[in-house]
């Protein structure tokens, strides 16, 4: 039997390392939907920054190649979404649910239906030493956490660091209060002199490039495998439009719905290991159905939703505006 | 502006309703031409229809196989590949979207019906019933009508204990006892379940320490849990071999990035981990697919003799018939000597002689020169005591089969199979 402190160790680690795309994913929404559009199309999102970042990377044998191409594929992704709901004023939700139609296509096209054999990560150097663990130097010896925390890629501490820095651009910075200025009231701030359509389009496009930086990330977790008969992105884009809620559009705060989310997600795998390892305090994980583990994460979203509705004045930080479309001449 | 985007829109739809009718037109004009499916035999308009749980177009996994299995059969009879009719996507959830896929190959002309996933087999057996002059072959199933409607499926288990030799001696070599295994199910399945107790078999003839670390990840394809599952079992149990009984590669990726060593599943996947899968358990679906689709169509249109000419309502083939069988092993990186037992037990189960769930074990005595002697010791099969009944674990005999006893009942390894051997743990 293995080393209990090992054991725990690894399912700690693991749950950052697998489930880093999902915050990706959230904080891209959460930029998106502060400037009042609600995006339902990370999912296809997610999976076009994916596939083109992973190609482009491979035939560049370069990381920060593949992650400029994710960020823009999936830009585009954005951009038509803004065209179709800012400009042609489609309703949201259903142009949401096109661009998830449309990405999880193009990805099934592009990786499957034209019969290309693409090259497995292993052939690009660079993707796989960008992938490889980047220990912290003295934070990374700490026990349990040291592992668990302190010894990921690199994207892992992109990711953090973007969200918080994506929390500081909101709320510290000018352009930030103007963004919620627009997803609470876009008639107010448009008659302050904001420009609504411009902050709309930014933003749609930079938030789902963010998701695609996500989708590049799942990408390299599955080492740019098509085996398999499912997307990489497999519902992480559904989560993370889940996880927005949970954080209360709070990009810090999404960092934790991250971990908490995927604890259940790496619990699953881990129930056996860790009811094994510990008998007697938790041994009865391995009763636990696997439903079950699966369906936790929203269960735990419908009570935050609840919680959040109850104390609806004070804290909700759900942008007032968000997804109604806004039309200048009803203003 | 806005005449010309009016005028687009009116060319579009008429353009599209032109291409509908011409489609509809099409359908009629064929089901006309072959109002009945009663096609005498030999003639080149016999029609195979299928239904698909994916996609044609994959290029790996369950549908993958099959449709190879299918095309091939086709080619090696010379039949036209357009006369394969295809349904794509139906879940096997819906006995309603499976009963319209059959109607919709029917109505297009086929003469046999292939529905590959468990999930299709109400659908069918109903269909069976009310297109007797259709043939229905239903796989992984166990209903049939002793006319039109037959199952089939394939002794796997023989060519997991293949597999099974191949990572007991890669065990023994590296001196590592522990093995993992990435199962989508474990006792709630025959399938698996008997998979997973013929891989151990398998490996414990060659290592008899060797133990079997289980870990489930409750469906049949997902590729993020499969990797996470798959280094699970590195981390936790320092697996040196990991084998699989789920869609993807990810478990034999996830073996090469840790310098472990893999035994896949479904297609040879040495192409995708080639510093760490030494073989894989495979199919070879057009065995079947050729038998069935020659006793179809020597049934001259009489749809009722379809299983009196397969000869039974249930077709279940093994090494022997070459339906199943270990891909070819990746000899730089397998055990020495591996190859030479693989074969010389492959010939064993070949020959009818000995089959993996009997009480009977195997050993091997290798000399110098890599001779190898096949050992029978008359030993009991043992369970690790417990059963999965009606979702609980409950305690069950722990001989399954005296020493020297013959093997389990084919049912029981097809259908009912709900134990583990010993040296298997869940977790």
């Amino acid at each position: 039997m293995s080393d209990p402190i090992n054991v725990l160790t690894l399912f700690l680690f693991n749950i950052v390392l697998v489930n880093i795309p999902l915050l990706y994913g959230t904080v891209g929404e959460i930029v998106v939907e502060k400037s009042g559009s609600l995006d339902l199309g990370v999912e296809g999102t997610m999976a076009v920054g994916a596939i083109f970042g992973y190609l482009a990377g491979c035939a560049a044998n370069s990381l920060a190649v593949g992650l400029l191409v994710s960020f823009l594929t999936a830009g585009l992704c954005g951009l038509l979404f803004a065209v179709l709901t800012v400009s042609l004023q489609a309703n949201q939700n259903v142009t949401g649910l096109t661009i998830t139609t449309f990405g999880l296509g193009l990805y099934f096209f592009v990786g499957k239906g034209m019969g290309e054999r693409w090259p497995a990560m292993t052939s690009s150097s660079s993707l796989v030493g960008g992938y490889a663990a980047l220990e912290i130097p003295g934070l990374s010896k700490l026990p349990v956490i040291g592992k668990a925390l302190f010894s990921h890629n690199m994207l892992v501490y992109l990711g953090v660091t973007m969200a918080v820095l994506v929390w500081w651009y909101l709320n510290c910075t000018k352009t930030g209060l103007r963004l919620r200025a627009v997803g609470e009231n876009p008639g107010a701030a448009d008659s302050v002199g904001v420009n609504t359509l411009l902050y709309k389009y930014v933003h749609l496009i930079l938030g789902s490039g963010i998701m695609g930086l996500g989708g590049f990330y799942m990408a390299l977790y599955m080492s740019g495998s098509f085996e398999g008969s499912n997307c990489w992105i497999n519902g992480y884009g559904w989560i993370a439009i889940a996880l927005v809620i949970f954080a209360n559009w709070n990009p810090v705060l999404a960092v934790l719905g991250t971990l908490v989310f995927g604890f259940f997600n790496t619990l699953q795998i881990y129930s056996g290991a860790l009811a094994g390892t510990f008998p007697g305090a938790l041994g009865w994980l391995s009763t636990v159905p696997a439903q079950l583990y699966k369906a936790l994460p929203f269960i735990i979203t419908a009570i935050v939703l609840i919680a959040s509705s109850v104390r609806e004045k004070e804290g909700s930080g759900q942008p007032a505006a968000l997804g109604l479309n806004y039309f200048r001449e009803e203003r | 502006m806005k005449k010309i985007l009016a005028l687009a829109l009116a060319a579009a739809m008429s353009l599209s309703l032109a291409a509908c009718g011409g489609g509809n037109n099409g359908g009629n004009n064929s089901a006309a031409s072959n109002p009945s499916s009663a096609v005498p035999a030999g003639d080149s308009d016999f029609k195979v229809g299928a239904i698909y749980i994916t996609s044609q177009n994959d290029m790996a996994g369950y549908t993958f196989q099959h449709h190879n299995g299918i095309t091939t059969a086709m080619k090696a009879l010379g039949l036209d590949p357009a006369d394969l009719i295809i349904v794509d996507g139906v879940p096997d959830t819906d006995d309603t979207a499976v009963a319209t896929a059959i109607d919709t190959v029917v109505n297009q002309g086929a003469d046999i019906v292939f529905g590959i996933s468990f999930g299709y087999i109400n659908a069918m057996d109903e269909k069976a019933a009310q297109y007797p002059d259709v043939i229905f072959s239903h796989g992984t199933g166990y209903m049939a009508n002793d006319t039109n409607f037959n199952n089939y499926f394939g002794r796997i288990y023989q060519a997991r204990y293949l597999t099974g030799i191949a990572a007991g001696m890669k065990s023994l070599e590296l001196g590592n006892d522990s093995i993992g295994y990435v199962a989508a199910y474990n006792r709630q399945y025959a399938e698996t379940c008997s998979g997973i107790n013929a891989f151990a078999l398998g490996a414990q003839s060659a290592n008899p320490d060797a133990v079997v670390h289980v870990n489930v990840i409750d469906t049949w394809g997902d590729e993020a849990l499969e990797r996470q599952a798959a280094q699970a079992l590195i981390d936790t149990y320092n697996c040196g071999v990991i084998s699989q009984h789920c869609d993807s590669a990810q478990p034999q990726l996830v073996a090469q990035e840790n310098n472990a060593f893999g035994c896949g599943y479904n297609s040879d996947m040495t192409e995708q981990a080639p510093n760490a899968h030494l073989t894989s358990a495979i199919w070879h679906w057009n065995v079947y697919y050729q038998t069935a689709i020659e006793a179809a169509m020597a049934c001259n249109g009489d749809a009722s003799k379809f299983v009196e000419n397969m000869g039974g309502n249930a077709y279940y083939a093994g090494l022997a018939e070459g339906f199943v069988d270990a891909s070819p092993l990746n000899e730089a990186i397998a055990a020495p000597n591996t190859k030479a037992v693989m074969d010389a037990v492959r010939d064993l189960m070949i020959s009818g002689e000995w089959d993996v769930f009997s009480g009977v074990k195997l050993s091997y005595n290798i000399s110098d020169d890599g001779k190898v002697e096949i050992v029978k010791l008359d030993a009991p099969l043992y369970s690790d005591g417990v059963e999965l009944k009606d979702g609980v674990l409950v305690d069950r005999d722990f001989e399954i089969v005296p020493a020297g006893g013959p093997s389990v009942d084919d049912g029981v390894i097809k259908g009912s199979m709900n134990y583990n051997v010993a040296g298997v743990i869940e977790g």
